[in-house]
Protein backbone atom coordinates (compact mmCIF):
# COMPACT_ATOMS: atom_id res chain seq x y z
CA UNK A 1 0.00 0.00 0.00
CA UNK A 2 1.25 3.32 -1.15
CA UNK A 3 1.64 6.26 1.27
CA UNK A 4 -0.92 7.82 -0.32
CA UNK A 5 -3.51 5.38 -0.30
CA UNK A 6 -3.32 4.86 2.77
CA UNK A 7 -3.67 8.52 3.84
CA UNK A 8 -6.77 8.50 1.34
CA UNK A 9 -7.87 5.47 3.15
CA UNK A 10 -7.46 6.97 6.96
CA UNK A 11 -8.88 10.28 5.86
CA UNK A 12 -11.91 8.62 4.97
CA UNK A 13 -12.29 6.83 7.93
CA UNK A 14 -11.98 9.79 10.02
CA UNK A 15 -14.40 11.54 8.15
CA UNK A 16 -17.10 8.83 8.38
CA UNK A 17 -15.90 8.32 12.09
CA UNK A 18 -16.61 12.05 12.57
CA UNK A 19 -20.02 12.21 10.72
CA UNK A 20 -21.21 9.38 12.79
CA UNK A 21 -20.28 11.29 15.82
CA UNK A 22 -21.75 14.37 15.01
CA UNK A 23 -24.65 13.22 13.54
CA UNK A 24 -26.69 14.70 16.50
CA UNK A 25 -25.70 18.64 15.62
CA UNK A 26 -26.73 17.91 12.04
CA UNK A 27 -29.93 16.64 12.82
CA UNK A 28 -30.66 19.26 15.23
CA UNK A 29 -30.32 22.21 12.27
CA UNK A 30 -32.07 19.50 10.12
CA UNK A 31 -35.16 18.84 12.02
CA UNK A 32 -34.94 23.04 13.27
CA UNK A 33 -35.86 23.47 9.27
CA UNK A 34 -38.27 20.92 8.89
CA UNK A 35 -42.39 21.42 8.84
CA UNK A 36 -44.05 19.85 11.37
CA UNK A 37 -45.82 17.00 8.96
CA UNK A 38 -41.78 16.76 7.62
CA UNK A 39 -41.30 16.09 11.42
CA UNK A 40 -42.50 13.98 11.67
CA UNK A 41 -42.83 11.56 8.27
CA UNK A 42 -41.57 7.99 8.25
CA UNK A 43 -38.94 7.17 7.03
CA UNK A 44 -37.55 10.36 8.58
CA UNK A 45 -36.08 12.55 5.57
CA UNK A 46 -32.48 13.56 6.08
CA UNK A 47 -32.69 16.64 4.11
CA UNK A 48 -35.44 19.04 4.66
CA UNK A 49 -37.74 18.88 1.71
CA UNK A 50 -38.93 22.31 2.36
CA UNK A 51 -36.42 24.29 4.63
CA UNK A 52 -38.51 26.71 6.94
CA UNK A 53 -35.89 29.28 7.28
CA UNK A 54 -38.15 31.76 9.24
CA UNK A 55 -38.53 29.61 11.87
CA UNK A 56 -35.77 31.10 13.90
CA UNK A 57 -36.92 34.37 13.82
CA UNK A 58 -40.07 32.89 14.78
CA UNK A 59 -38.51 31.12 18.28
CA UNK A 60 -36.25 33.90 18.88
CA UNK A 61 -39.72 36.45 19.03
CA UNK A 62 -42.02 33.86 20.62
CA UNK A 63 -39.80 32.68 23.01
CA UNK A 64 -37.94 36.05 24.63
CA UNK A 65 -34.78 34.41 23.31
CA UNK A 66 -33.05 37.91 23.01
CA UNK A 67 -33.60 38.32 26.96
CA UNK A 68 -32.43 34.93 27.46
CA UNK A 69 -29.46 35.10 25.79
CA UNK A 70 -28.69 38.64 27.19
CA UNK A 71 -28.94 37.71 30.74
CA UNK A 72 -26.66 33.95 29.80
CA UNK A 73 -24.25 36.39 28.82
CA UNK A 74 -24.08 38.93 31.40
CA UNK A 75 -23.78 35.97 34.23
CA UNK A 76 -20.71 34.51 31.65
CA UNK A 77 -19.15 37.35 31.14
CA UNK A 78 -19.10 38.70 34.64
CA UNK A 79 -18.08 35.22 36.14
CA UNK A 80 -15.14 34.92 33.41
CA UNK A 81 -14.56 38.61 34.50
CA UNK A 82 -13.90 37.80 38.12
CA UNK A 83 -12.56 34.69 37.34
CA UNK A 84 -9.79 35.55 34.69
CA UNK A 85 -8.85 38.35 37.43
CA UNK A 86 -8.62 36.48 40.68
CA UNK A 87 -7.63 33.20 39.35
CA UNK A 88 -4.68 34.59 36.83
CA UNK A 89 -2.83 35.87 39.99
CA UNK A 90 -3.57 32.99 41.90
CA UNK A 91 -1.80 30.78 38.91
CA UNK A 92 0.78 32.64 39.06
CA UNK A 93 2.30 32.47 42.62
CA UNK A 94 1.20 28.75 42.28
CA UNK A 95 3.43 28.26 39.42
CA UNK A 96 6.25 30.55 40.18
CA UNK A 97 7.10 28.94 43.63
CA UNK A 98 8.04 25.51 44.88
CA UNK A 99 7.68 24.69 48.52
CA UNK A 100 5.11 23.08 51.20
CA UNK A 101 2.79 25.82 51.55
CA UNK A 102 2.20 26.06 47.17
CA UNK A 103 1.45 22.02 47.33
CA UNK A 104 -1.23 22.68 50.12
CA UNK A 105 -2.88 25.45 47.75
CA UNK A 106 -2.18 23.74 45.48
CA UNK A 107 -3.82 20.59 46.65
CA UNK A 108 -7.07 22.72 48.29
CA UNK A 109 -7.81 24.20 44.52
CA UNK A 110 -7.71 20.78 42.85
CA UNK A 111 -10.01 19.48 46.01
CA UNK A 112 -12.51 22.42 45.02
CA UNK A 113 -12.24 21.74 41.38
CA UNK A 114 -13.94 18.61 41.97
CA UNK A 115 -16.66 19.43 44.20
CA UNK A 116 -20.87 18.90 41.71
CA UNK A 117 -22.64 22.06 41.72
CA UNK A 118 -25.62 19.70 42.25
CA UNK A 119 -24.31 18.99 45.74
CA UNK A 120 -23.18 22.47 46.41
CA UNK A 121 -26.15 24.40 45.36
CA UNK A 122 -28.12 22.99 48.77
CA UNK A 123 -25.93 25.06 51.52
CA UNK A 124 -25.47 27.66 48.65
CA UNK A 125 -29.27 27.97 48.55
CA UNK A 126 -29.89 28.62 52.24
CA UNK A 127 -26.34 29.85 52.63
CA UNK A 128 -27.00 32.72 50.54
CA UNK A 129 -30.89 33.46 51.23
CA UNK A 130 -30.17 33.85 55.02
CA UNK A 131 -27.71 36.60 53.91
CA UNK A 132 -30.04 38.06 51.40
CA UNK A 133 -27.68 37.86 48.38
CA UNK A 134 -30.58 35.77 46.70
CA UNK A 135 -32.33 39.48 46.26
CA UNK A 136 -29.89 39.85 43.80
CA UNK A 137 -30.21 36.24 42.09
CA UNK A 138 -27.79 36.51 39.16
CA UNK A 139 -25.30 38.15 41.22
CA UNK A 140 -25.88 34.77 43.47
CA UNK A 141 -25.27 33.02 40.49
CA UNK A 142 -22.06 34.45 39.39
CA UNK A 143 -20.49 34.40 42.72
CA UNK A 144 -21.43 30.44 42.87
CA UNK A 145 -20.27 30.46 38.89
CA UNK A 146 -16.95 31.86 40.11
CA UNK A 147 -16.09 29.65 42.90
CA UNK A 148 -16.96 26.55 40.54
CA UNK A 149 -15.41 27.50 37.80
CA UNK A 150 -12.13 29.35 39.18
CA UNK A 151 -9.96 26.20 40.43
CA UNK A 152 -10.19 24.56 36.51
CA UNK A 153 -9.02 27.93 35.54
CA UNK A 154 -6.20 27.99 37.80
CA UNK A 155 -5.07 24.44 37.06
CA UNK A 156 -5.41 25.28 33.25
CA UNK A 157 -3.40 29.30 33.42
CA UNK A 158 -0.67 27.53 35.75
CA UNK A 159 0.48 25.14 33.10
CA UNK A 160 0.69 28.12 30.92
CA UNK A 161 3.10 30.57 33.75
CA UNK A 162 4.87 27.29 33.89
CA UNK A 163 5.78 27.88 30.72
CA UNK A 164 7.21 31.52 30.71
CA UNK A 165 10.61 31.46 31.84
CA UNK A 166 11.72 32.88 35.09
CA UNK A 167 14.55 34.43 33.96
CA UNK A 168 12.36 36.83 31.97
CA UNK A 169 11.18 37.96 34.99
CA UNK A 170 14.52 37.96 36.56
CA UNK A 171 15.85 39.95 33.81
CA UNK A 172 12.78 42.50 34.30
CA UNK A 173 13.65 42.68 38.19
CA UNK A 174 17.40 43.49 37.54
CA UNK A 175 16.52 46.31 34.97
CA UNK A 176 14.50 47.92 38.05
CA UNK A 177 11.34 46.87 37.64
CA UNK A 178 8.86 46.49 41.09
CA UNK A 179 7.61 42.76 41.06
CA UNK A 180 4.14 44.56 40.25
CA UNK A 181 5.74 46.31 37.39
CA UNK A 182 7.54 42.89 36.07
CA UNK A 183 4.04 40.89 36.29
CA UNK A 184 1.80 43.03 34.84
CA UNK A 185 4.57 44.13 31.79
CA UNK A 186 6.42 40.91 31.36
CA UNK A 187 4.50 37.69 32.77
CA UNK A 188 1.30 38.61 31.95
CA UNK A 189 1.67 39.44 28.30
CA UNK A 190 3.70 36.71 27.49
CA UNK A 191 1.03 34.34 29.25
CA UNK A 192 -1.72 35.79 27.26
CA UNK A 193 -2.83 33.10 25.12
CA UNK A 194 -2.98 30.81 27.46
CA UNK A 195 -4.96 32.84 29.86
CA UNK A 196 -7.31 33.81 26.91
CA UNK A 197 -8.02 30.07 25.57
CA UNK A 198 -8.48 29.21 29.46
CA UNK A 199 -11.24 31.89 29.38
CA UNK A 200 -13.03 31.72 26.47
CA UNK A 201 -13.38 27.77 28.09
CA UNK A 202 -14.91 29.24 31.29
CA UNK A 203 -17.05 30.77 29.02
CA UNK A 204 -18.39 28.09 27.06
CA UNK A 205 -19.37 26.32 30.06
CA UNK A 206 -21.01 29.56 32.13
CA UNK A 207 -22.59 30.01 29.16
CA UNK A 208 -24.42 26.89 29.30
CA UNK A 209 -24.30 26.95 33.19
CA UNK A 210 -27.59 25.43 34.51
CA UNK A 211 -27.68 24.03 38.13
CA UNK A 212 -26.87 27.21 39.61
CA UNK A 213 -29.11 29.51 37.39
CA UNK A 214 -32.10 26.51 37.62
CA UNK A 215 -32.31 26.86 41.55
CA UNK A 216 -31.37 30.43 42.57
CA UNK A 217 -33.07 32.70 39.76
CA UNK A 218 -37.10 32.39 40.42
CA UNK A 219 -37.45 35.29 37.87
CA UNK A 220 -38.48 34.84 34.33
CA UNK A 221 -36.45 37.46 33.19
CA UNK A 222 -33.47 36.89 35.00
CA UNK A 223 -33.18 33.33 33.38
CA UNK A 224 -30.19 32.21 31.11
CA UNK A 225 -31.05 30.65 28.01
CA UNK A 226 -30.07 26.91 29.52
CA UNK A 227 -33.23 27.40 31.84
CA UNK A 228 -35.16 29.20 28.89
CA UNK A 229 -35.00 25.52 27.03
CA UNK A 230 -35.57 23.42 30.12
CA UNK A 231 -39.03 25.23 30.14
CA UNK A 232 -39.62 25.28 26.50
CA UNK A 233 -39.18 21.39 26.52
CA UNK A 234 -41.08 20.43 29.60
CA UNK A 235 -42.40 17.03 30.08
CA UNK A 236 -44.18 16.13 26.93
CA UNK A 237 -43.29 18.68 23.81
CA UNK A 238 -44.07 17.90 20.95
CA UNK A 239 -42.55 21.29 19.50
CA UNK A 240 -39.12 19.00 18.35
CA UNK A 241 -38.70 21.22 15.60
CA UNK A 242 -38.54 24.85 17.02
CA UNK A 243 -36.65 23.67 20.32
CA UNK A 244 -34.10 21.96 17.71
CA UNK A 245 -34.56 26.00 16.58
CA UNK A 246 -34.04 27.63 20.10
CA UNK A 247 -30.99 25.12 20.61
CA UNK A 248 -29.35 25.95 17.37
CA UNK A 249 -29.86 29.99 17.78
CA UNK A 250 -28.31 29.25 21.64
CA UNK A 251 -25.23 26.92 20.44
CA UNK A 252 -24.39 27.90 16.98
CA UNK A 253 -22.22 30.77 18.28
CA UNK A 254 -20.41 28.82 20.76
CA UNK A 255 -19.68 26.07 17.79
CA UNK A 256 -18.46 29.01 15.59
CA UNK A 257 -15.85 29.68 17.99
CA UNK A 258 -14.79 26.74 18.41
CA UNK A 259 -14.13 25.46 15.18
CA UNK A 260 -12.19 28.59 15.03
CA UNK A 261 -10.33 28.39 18.07
CA UNK A 262 -10.19 24.61 18.14
CA UNK A 263 -6.47 24.44 17.83
CA UNK A 264 -5.74 26.58 20.34
CA UNK A 265 -8.92 25.74 22.75
CA UNK A 266 -7.66 21.81 22.67
CA UNK A 267 -4.01 22.33 23.44
CA UNK A 268 -4.43 24.96 26.31
CA UNK A 269 -7.03 22.17 27.43
CA UNK A 270 -4.22 19.34 27.57
CA UNK A 271 -1.87 21.07 28.67
CA UNK A 272 -3.46 21.78 31.90
CA UNK A 273 -5.92 19.16 33.01
CA UNK A 274 -3.47 16.20 32.25
CA UNK A 275 0.78 15.78 31.85
CA UNK B 1 4.43 51.67 57.41
CA UNK B 2 6.00 52.94 53.84
CA UNK B 3 8.30 49.37 54.40
CA UNK B 4 4.72 47.58 54.81
CA UNK B 5 2.75 48.80 51.62
CA UNK B 6 5.58 48.87 49.59
CA UNK B 7 5.76 45.19 49.98
CA UNK B 8 2.70 44.42 48.30
CA UNK B 9 3.80 45.22 44.65
CA UNK B 10 7.33 44.74 45.05
CA UNK B 11 8.18 41.71 47.61
CA UNK B 12 6.52 38.83 49.40
CA UNK B 13 3.06 40.77 50.04
CA UNK B 14 2.95 40.96 46.21
CA UNK B 15 2.15 36.93 46.27
CA UNK B 16 0.48 36.47 49.42
CA UNK B 17 -2.16 39.47 47.88
CA UNK B 18 -2.34 37.57 44.39
CA UNK B 19 -2.60 34.00 46.13
CA UNK B 20 -4.58 35.14 49.04
CA UNK B 21 -7.53 37.13 47.35
CA UNK B 22 -8.94 34.09 45.79
CA UNK B 23 -8.14 31.54 47.86
CA UNK B 24 -9.91 33.38 50.71
CA UNK B 25 -12.82 33.94 48.59
CA UNK B 26 -13.08 30.00 47.53
CA UNK B 27 -13.04 28.97 51.20
CA UNK B 28 -15.49 31.62 52.15
CA UNK B 29 -17.97 30.27 49.25
CA UNK B 30 -16.94 26.75 48.94
CA UNK B 31 -15.32 25.96 52.18
CA UNK B 32 -17.95 27.59 54.26
CA UNK B 33 -20.57 25.59 51.53
CA UNK B 34 -19.15 22.55 52.91
CA UNK B 35 -19.38 23.28 56.51
CA UNK B 36 -22.40 23.93 56.07
CA UNK B 37 -23.87 21.23 54.27
CA UNK B 38 -22.56 19.08 57.10
CA UNK B 39 -24.26 20.65 59.83
CA UNK B 40 -27.44 20.65 57.97
CA UNK B 41 -27.08 17.11 57.90
CA UNK B 42 -27.77 16.56 61.36
CA UNK B 43 -30.54 19.60 61.56
CA UNK B 44 -33.94 20.15 61.19
CA UNK B 45 -34.52 22.33 58.29
CA UNK B 46 -37.59 22.79 56.59
CA UNK B 47 -38.68 26.03 55.08
CA UNK B 48 -39.71 27.67 57.88
CA UNK B 49 -36.84 27.09 59.63
CA UNK B 50 -34.71 28.36 56.44
CA UNK B 51 -33.75 31.70 57.32
CA UNK B 52 -32.67 30.96 60.95
CA UNK B 53 -28.78 29.35 61.64
CA UNK B 54 -30.20 28.11 65.14
CA UNK B 55 -32.34 25.34 63.78
CA UNK B 56 -32.57 22.01 66.17
CA UNK B 57 -29.81 19.21 66.08
CA UNK B 58 -31.68 15.78 65.69
CA UNK B 59 -28.16 13.41 65.82
CA UNK B 60 -28.14 11.21 62.88
CA UNK B 61 -32.01 11.23 61.59
CA UNK B 62 -31.42 12.87 58.42
CA UNK B 63 -28.85 9.71 57.70
CA UNK B 64 -31.50 6.72 58.87
CA UNK B 65 -34.07 8.69 56.64
CA UNK B 66 -32.17 9.20 53.77
CA UNK B 67 -30.96 5.14 53.94
CA UNK B 68 -33.71 3.72 55.11
CA UNK B 69 -36.09 5.56 52.36
CA UNK B 70 -37.08 2.90 50.17
CA UNK B 71 -35.95 4.41 46.97
CA UNK B 72 -32.53 5.32 47.98
CA UNK B 73 -30.91 1.88 47.71
CA UNK B 74 -32.38 1.82 44.14
CA UNK B 75 -31.10 5.20 43.44
CA UNK B 76 -27.59 4.30 44.72
CA UNK B 77 -27.77 1.15 42.41
CA UNK B 78 -28.81 3.11 39.39
CA UNK B 79 -25.76 5.60 40.55
CA UNK B 80 -23.56 2.83 40.28
CA UNK B 81 -24.45 1.78 37.22
CA UNK B 82 -24.41 5.18 35.62
CA UNK B 83 -21.00 5.72 36.81
CA UNK B 84 -19.59 2.21 35.69
CA UNK B 85 -21.42 2.03 32.48
CA UNK B 86 -20.50 5.92 31.74
CA UNK B 87 -17.10 5.34 32.74
CA UNK B 88 -16.24 2.41 30.40
CA UNK B 89 -18.13 3.81 27.67
CA UNK B 90 -16.33 6.75 27.41
CA UNK B 91 -13.29 5.49 27.97
CA UNK B 92 -13.26 2.38 25.47
CA UNK B 93 -14.69 5.13 22.81
CA UNK B 94 -12.19 7.38 23.51
CA UNK B 95 -9.23 4.98 23.64
CA UNK B 96 -10.61 3.41 20.16
CA UNK B 97 -10.93 6.96 18.78
CA UNK B 98 -7.38 8.61 19.93
CA UNK B 99 -5.93 5.50 18.59
CA UNK B 100 -7.36 5.47 14.93
CA UNK B 101 -6.03 9.63 14.92
CA UNK B 102 -3.01 8.53 16.52
CA UNK B 103 -1.86 6.85 12.80
CA UNK B 104 -0.86 10.09 11.56
CA UNK B 105 -2.41 11.17 8.30
CA UNK B 106 -3.12 14.89 6.72
CA UNK B 107 -5.71 16.42 9.05
CA UNK B 108 -6.23 13.99 11.65
CA UNK B 109 -5.57 16.58 14.41
CA UNK B 110 -8.04 19.13 13.22
CA UNK B 111 -10.63 15.97 12.65
CA UNK B 112 -9.91 14.87 16.20
CA UNK B 113 -10.30 18.56 17.53
CA UNK B 114 -13.67 18.82 16.12
CA UNK B 115 -14.71 16.09 18.32
CA UNK B 116 -14.40 18.31 21.51
CA UNK B 117 -17.58 20.30 20.02
CA UNK B 118 -19.67 17.84 22.14
CA UNK B 119 -18.37 18.69 25.41
CA UNK B 120 -18.11 22.21 25.09
CA UNK B 121 -21.66 22.16 24.01
CA UNK B 122 -24.33 23.56 27.13
CA UNK B 123 -25.58 20.57 28.59
CA UNK B 124 -29.19 21.56 28.20
CA UNK B 125 -28.73 22.08 24.31
CA UNK B 126 -26.91 18.02 24.39
CA UNK B 127 -29.81 16.84 26.19
CA UNK B 128 -32.42 18.57 24.12
CA UNK B 129 -30.83 17.09 21.15
CA UNK B 130 -30.28 13.23 22.55
CA UNK B 131 -34.14 13.99 23.67
CA UNK B 132 -35.45 14.54 20.09
CA UNK B 133 -32.43 11.63 18.51
CA UNK B 134 -34.27 8.97 21.49
CA UNK B 135 -38.00 9.61 20.80
CA UNK B 136 -39.99 6.90 20.87
CA UNK B 137 -42.29 6.98 17.99
CA UNK B 138 -40.35 9.30 15.83
CA UNK B 139 -36.96 9.38 16.78
CA UNK B 140 -34.04 8.75 14.15
CA UNK B 141 -32.27 6.40 16.71
CA UNK B 142 -35.36 3.81 16.70
CA UNK B 143 -35.14 4.30 12.95
CA UNK B 144 -31.91 3.15 12.46
CA UNK B 145 -31.97 0.43 14.69
CA UNK B 146 -35.00 -0.52 13.41
CA UNK B 147 -33.71 -0.51 9.38
CA UNK B 148 -31.01 -2.90 10.67
CA UNK B 149 -33.24 -5.27 12.12
CA UNK B 150 -32.10 -4.95 15.77
CA UNK B 151 -35.78 -4.16 16.71
CA UNK B 152 -39.14 -4.75 15.98
CA UNK B 153 -40.91 -2.23 17.53
CA UNK B 154 -39.51 1.20 18.51
CA UNK B 155 -37.88 1.50 22.07
CA UNK B 156 -39.41 4.17 24.22
CA UNK B 157 -36.11 5.12 25.51
CA UNK B 158 -37.42 7.72 28.06
CA UNK B 159 -40.18 6.72 29.23
CA UNK B 160 -39.79 3.07 29.80
CA UNK B 161 -38.00 2.04 33.37
CA UNK B 162 -36.39 -0.70 31.74
CA UNK B 163 -34.37 2.04 28.86
CA UNK B 164 -34.70 6.10 30.83
CA UNK B 165 -31.18 5.28 32.62
CA UNK B 166 -30.15 4.02 29.31
CA UNK B 167 -30.95 6.80 27.45
CA UNK B 168 -29.14 8.70 30.04
CA UNK B 169 -25.96 7.12 29.97
CA UNK B 170 -26.08 6.77 26.32
CA UNK B 171 -25.81 10.66 25.92
CA UNK B 172 -23.16 11.07 28.36
CA UNK B 173 -20.94 8.40 27.07
CA UNK B 174 -21.15 10.83 23.62
CA UNK B 175 -20.83 13.85 25.85
CA UNK B 176 -17.43 12.36 27.07
CA UNK B 177 -15.55 10.18 24.43
CA UNK B 178 -14.55 13.40 22.85
CA UNK B 179 -12.55 14.57 26.66
CA UNK B 180 -11.38 11.24 27.20
CA UNK B 181 -10.19 10.82 23.19
CA UNK B 182 -7.92 13.99 23.14
CA UNK B 183 -6.60 13.53 26.82
CA UNK B 184 -5.49 9.82 25.84
CA UNK B 185 -4.10 11.11 22.67
CA UNK B 186 -1.66 13.26 24.76
CA UNK B 187 -0.88 10.59 26.34
CA UNK B 188 -0.08 8.10 23.52
CA UNK B 189 1.88 11.12 21.78
CA UNK B 190 4.13 11.15 24.64
CA UNK B 191 4.63 7.43 24.12
CA UNK B 192 9.04 7.28 22.09
CA UNK B 193 8.31 5.94 18.87
CA UNK B 194 11.33 3.99 18.79
CA UNK B 195 9.72 1.68 21.35
CA UNK B 196 7.61 0.52 19.04
CA UNK B 197 10.05 -0.26 16.28
CA UNK B 198 12.60 -2.15 18.43
CA UNK B 199 9.30 -4.32 19.36
CA UNK B 200 9.01 -4.98 15.74
CA UNK B 201 12.45 -5.33 15.08
CA UNK B 202 11.93 -7.93 17.96
CA UNK B 203 8.86 -9.52 15.95
CA UNK B 204 6.30 -8.54 18.23
CA UNK B 205 3.05 -7.68 16.27
CA UNK B 206 0.65 -4.91 17.20
CA UNK B 207 -1.52 -6.68 19.58
CA UNK B 208 1.38 -7.58 21.70
CA UNK B 209 2.99 -4.17 21.29
CA UNK B 210 -0.56 -2.78 22.52
CA UNK B 211 -0.24 -4.85 25.57
CA UNK B 212 3.26 -4.60 26.46
CA UNK B 213 3.92 -1.23 25.21
CA UNK B 214 1.26 1.01 25.30
CA UNK B 215 -0.88 -0.25 27.85
CA UNK B 216 1.69 0.14 30.20
CA UNK B 217 3.26 3.35 29.38
CA UNK B 218 -0.42 4.76 29.64
CA UNK B 219 -0.80 3.79 33.13
CA UNK B 220 -0.60 7.11 34.80
CA UNK B 221 -2.61 8.57 31.89
CA UNK B 222 -5.37 6.20 32.54
CA UNK B 223 -5.48 6.74 36.22
CA UNK B 224 -5.42 10.12 36.06
CA UNK B 225 -8.10 9.76 33.33
CA UNK B 226 -10.65 7.24 35.24
CA UNK B 227 -10.68 9.46 38.49
CA UNK B 228 -11.25 12.58 36.90
CA UNK B 229 -13.88 10.74 34.85
CA UNK B 230 -15.63 9.54 37.72
CA UNK B 231 -15.31 13.45 38.89
CA UNK B 232 -16.94 14.26 35.66
CA UNK B 233 -19.71 11.58 36.17
CA UNK B 234 -20.57 12.75 39.28
CA UNK B 235 -21.39 15.83 38.65
CA UNK B 236 -23.36 14.99 35.87
CA UNK B 237 -26.79 17.08 36.10
CA UNK B 238 -28.26 18.66 32.87
CA UNK B 239 -28.62 16.02 30.98
CA UNK B 240 -30.85 14.16 34.24
CA UNK B 241 -32.45 17.79 34.16
CA UNK B 242 -32.92 17.76 30.08
CA UNK B 243 -33.88 13.63 29.34
CA UNK B 244 -35.72 11.85 32.39
CA UNK B 245 -35.70 14.07 35.23
CA UNK B 246 -35.04 11.24 37.10
CA UNK B 247 -38.03 9.33 36.55
CA UNK B 248 -39.88 6.96 35.62
CA UNK B 249 -40.99 6.90 38.95
CA UNK B 250 -37.34 7.28 39.92
CA UNK B 251 -36.03 4.61 37.69
CA UNK B 252 -33.39 6.77 36.13
CA UNK B 253 -32.70 9.03 39.06
CA UNK B 254 -29.14 9.13 40.51
CA UNK B 255 -27.74 10.26 43.89
CA UNK B 256 -26.63 13.57 42.37
CA UNK B 257 -29.97 14.68 40.74
CA UNK B 258 -31.74 13.04 43.87
CA UNK B 259 -30.15 15.88 46.39
CA UNK B 260 -31.27 18.58 44.02
CA UNK B 261 -34.55 16.84 43.88
CA UNK B 262 -35.04 16.83 48.03
CA UNK B 263 -33.59 20.33 48.48
CA UNK B 264 -35.57 21.81 45.53
CA UNK B 265 -39.06 19.72 44.66
CA UNK B 266 -39.63 18.84 48.09
CA UNK B 267 -37.93 21.30 50.19
CA UNK B 268 -36.82 19.24 52.48
CA UNK B 269 -33.23 20.64 52.56
CA UNK B 270 -31.85 18.53 55.41
CA UNK B 271 -31.99 15.11 53.17
CA UNK B 272 -31.02 16.72 50.25
CA UNK B 273 -27.69 17.90 52.51
CA UNK B 274 -27.34 14.39 53.47
CA UNK B 275 -27.40 12.81 50.68
CA UNK B 276 -25.14 15.81 49.26
CA UNK B 277 -22.64 15.06 51.98
CA UNK B 278 -22.58 11.32 51.48
CA UNK B 279 -21.84 12.07 47.79
CA UNK B 280 -19.16 14.80 48.01
CA UNK B 281 -17.50 12.09 50.76
CA UNK B 282 -17.10 9.80 47.72
CA UNK B 283 -16.01 12.78 44.88
CA UNK B 284 -13.49 13.82 47.63
CA UNK B 285 -12.29 10.16 47.92
CA UNK B 286 -12.16 10.23 43.76
CA UNK B 287 -10.41 13.04 43.88
CA UNK B 288 -7.52 12.35 46.12
CA UNK B 289 -6.98 9.32 43.44
CA UNK B 290 -6.53 11.86 40.69
CA UNK B 291 -4.48 14.09 43.02
CA UNK B 292 -1.93 11.31 43.42
CA UNK B 293 -1.89 10.12 40.06
CA UNK B 294 -0.98 13.50 38.53
CA UNK B 295 1.02 13.80 41.27
CA UNK B 296 4.20 14.63 39.23
CA UNK B 297 2.93 16.90 37.33
CA UNK B 298 1.45 18.88 40.16
CA UNK B 299 4.74 18.90 42.12
CA UNK B 300 6.13 20.45 38.54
Amino acid sequence: MTPTTRNTLLIACGLVLAAIYLFPLYWMYVTALKTSTAMFAAPPSFVPPNPQWDVFAGVWVERHMATYLKNSLIIASCSVLFIATLGSGCAYVLARYRSVWVDVGLFLVLMLQVLPASLMVTPIFVGFSQIGLLDYPRIAVIVAITAKAMPFFVVLVRATFMNVPAELEEAALVDGNSRFGAFFHIVLPLARNGILVSALLIFMQAFGEFVYSKSLIQDVELQPASVGLSTFMGPNSVDWNRIMAYASIYVTPILAAFVLLQRKIVSGLTSGALK
Amino acid sequence: MRKALSTLWDGRGFDLLLVGIPLVFLIAISGSALVYNVIMSFQEVDIFSLGTFFRPFVGLDNYIAVLTDPQAWPIFGNTLIFVLCSLGGQFLFGFFLALFFNMQFPGSTYLRGLFLVSWVMPGLVTGAIWNWLLAGDFGVINFFLESIGVIDDPIFWRSSPDFALWSVIITNIWFGTAFNMILLSVGLAAIPKDLYEAASLDGANAFRRFYTITLPMMRPTIGALLSLGLIFTLQQFDLFAAITDGGPNNSSNVAQYWAWQLSFREYDFARGATVSVLMITLVIIAAVFYVRSTRHEVRG
